[in-house]
């Protein structure tokens, strides 16, 4: 699993109206996520296809390494791409191999790196000053279509320890932090030993619980700690609205999927504002969120999802799952923009949802064998095949 | 005092600021204090002590002393 770790990054300056009246935060609508979902299909093909397209030559120029992919696979320059599924694309797992960027050593302002099982290669990912400020204020646009600019008092299904442990960064820790920005007044439900706090919970709600409040976690641990023990204590969330993301695999075991997660917490809780995300270091920046309705994630304006059939790598039609390339016009300072994920997915319906364009889920993981295989396939002649089940 | 002065001693206290340190030209991540955890204390004391409420987006863009300087004095906080 990898998350979107954000921090302030190089700015801009000040902008925005400054000390807010005391509204609630946008009712997630589609008038008001309109600001950056808002293109239709159409629309979003022939707004990103030239950009992502001046992309793949922009990193063929910077990235040598990229260049020699591409060229060893046959795609000419410039690459001739009739939509974006047409776009040549690198396998996710290339950047835990190779030192991908298409900027100079010196402009390098941070270097981000996955979360990993141990002992597991982790991505490397390059950030220009530019692409760390782009990154950081498209989320934030993303997120606001959901969340609106006041930040609201925040309840962070974590510990402080796991924050604090600076010397000893952990990935969770910085998805953490990255989203503490959206909020303020910040609680945290997991005590130091991280242990649930229910008192903790109760003072927050006391305090804040009568006014639109932000919650965000780990999907995993927003179920384990938080539905459990505001269901045991019969705690009101419903001026809650929960960001969460990190997979639903460690949930399998107690057959949790997201219906049933956004059931229970309704029915249990009153929590009924709920967005599911999904992103990856690899795209830092560009989330994909689940609409108000629930079930399906959505493409902000700069980004978009292709599904491919494991093998043909043909693009999937709806309804039919296959693995999930991401694809996001953010990513300048590495060659990011067109990804082959690891994860499967199905795209369940184009401008019928929430908001328009594609709108999809996650189902899981590629079997690891398989996984390889992408990246073997796309290496072109040592291409043994991705159903070689080979480790 | 004036907003720099009073910004200076926020600062020079949520981060925990030695005395060598040029506060007036401090970059975010200029020291180890001012990372993103030190953003956090560092936003709630500049709202505790101006009593403003940043957005996300200014709380984001907030990456120096100045550009906070200049976000007070644009959100009415008198410069003297």
């Amino acid at each position: 699993m990898t998350t979107a770790a954000e921090r302030p990054d190089a700015g801009t300056g000040p902008d925005g109206p400054g000390k807010g009246s005391a509204t609630a935060p946008s009712s997630s609508s589609r008038q008001e996520g309109a600001d950056v979902f808002g293109l239709d299909q159409p629309a979003r093909e022939a707004a990103l296809l030239p950009e992502l397209a001046d992309l793949t030559e922009r990193h063929r120029d910077g990235c040598p390494e990229y260049d020699r992919i591409l060229t060893a696979l046959g795609v000419p320059r410039p690459a001739a791409a009739s939509a974006i599924s047409d776009l040549p694309w690198l396998p996710v797992r290339l950047f835990k191999e190779h030192e991908l960027r298409s900027v100079p050593a010196e402009e390098v302002f941070r270097v981000l790196t996955s979360s990993g099982t141990t002992g597991a290669a982790v991505s490397r990912i390059h950030l220009d000053r530019e692409s760390a400020a782009a990154q950081t204020r498209q989320l934030s646009r993303t997120l606001r279509a959901v969340l609106g600019s006041r930040r609201m008092p925040m309840l962070l299904v974590d510990s402080a320890a796991t924050v604090r442990g600076r010397t000893s960064f952990s990935a969770r820790g910085a998805g953490v932090l990255g989203m503490a920005n959206f909020g303020r007044d910040h609680v945290y439900v997991l005590d130091e030993d991280d242990r649930p706090d229910p008192a903790a919970v109760a003072e927050f709600l006391r305090r804040h619980g009568d006014a639109p409040f932000l919650v965000f976690g780990f999907t995993f641990m927003v179920w384990r700690y938080l539905y459990e023990i505001a269901r045991d204590h019969r705690f009101d969330l419903s001026n809650g609205v929960l960001v969460h993301s990190g997979g639903w695999k460690r949930l399998a075991d107690r057959a949790v999927d997201n219906a049933e997660f956004r059931r229970r917490f309704a029915e249990d809780t009153g929590l009924r504002r709920i967005h599911n995300y999904y992103g990856m270091v690899e795209q830092i920046g560009t989330v994909f969120l689940e609409g108000p309705s629930g079930g399906s994630l959505y493409c902000p304006d700069f980004a978009d999802v292709v599904v491919r059939e494991p093998g043909t790598w043909r693009e999937q039609p709806v309804g039919r799952p296959g693995v999930i390339e991401v694809v996001s016009t953010l990513p300048r300072s590495y060659p990011g923009h067109v990804l082959l994920t690891e994860d499967v997915g199905v795209v369940h319906g184009v401008d019928d949802g929430d908001w328009p364009g594609k709108r999809f889920s996650v189902t899981g993981r590629l079997p690891r064998a398989e996984a390889r295989g992408c990246g073997d396939t796309f290496s072109g002649p040592r291409n043994t095949g991705p159903a070689g089940g080979r480790r | 005092m004036t907003l720099v002065e009073r910004l200076r001693g926020v600062f020079v206290q949520a981060l925990d600021l030695g005395q060598d340190v040029e506060v007036e030209k401090l970059e975010y991540r200029g020291v180890d204090a001012w990372d993103s955890v030190g953003h956090m204390t560092l936003v709630a004391a500049v709202e505790d002590e101006f009593d403003v409420q940043l957005d996300t987006d200014q709380v984001i863009d907030m990456s120096s002393f100045k550009v906070a300087a200049d976000m007070l004095k644009n959100l009415g906080v008198p410069e003297h």
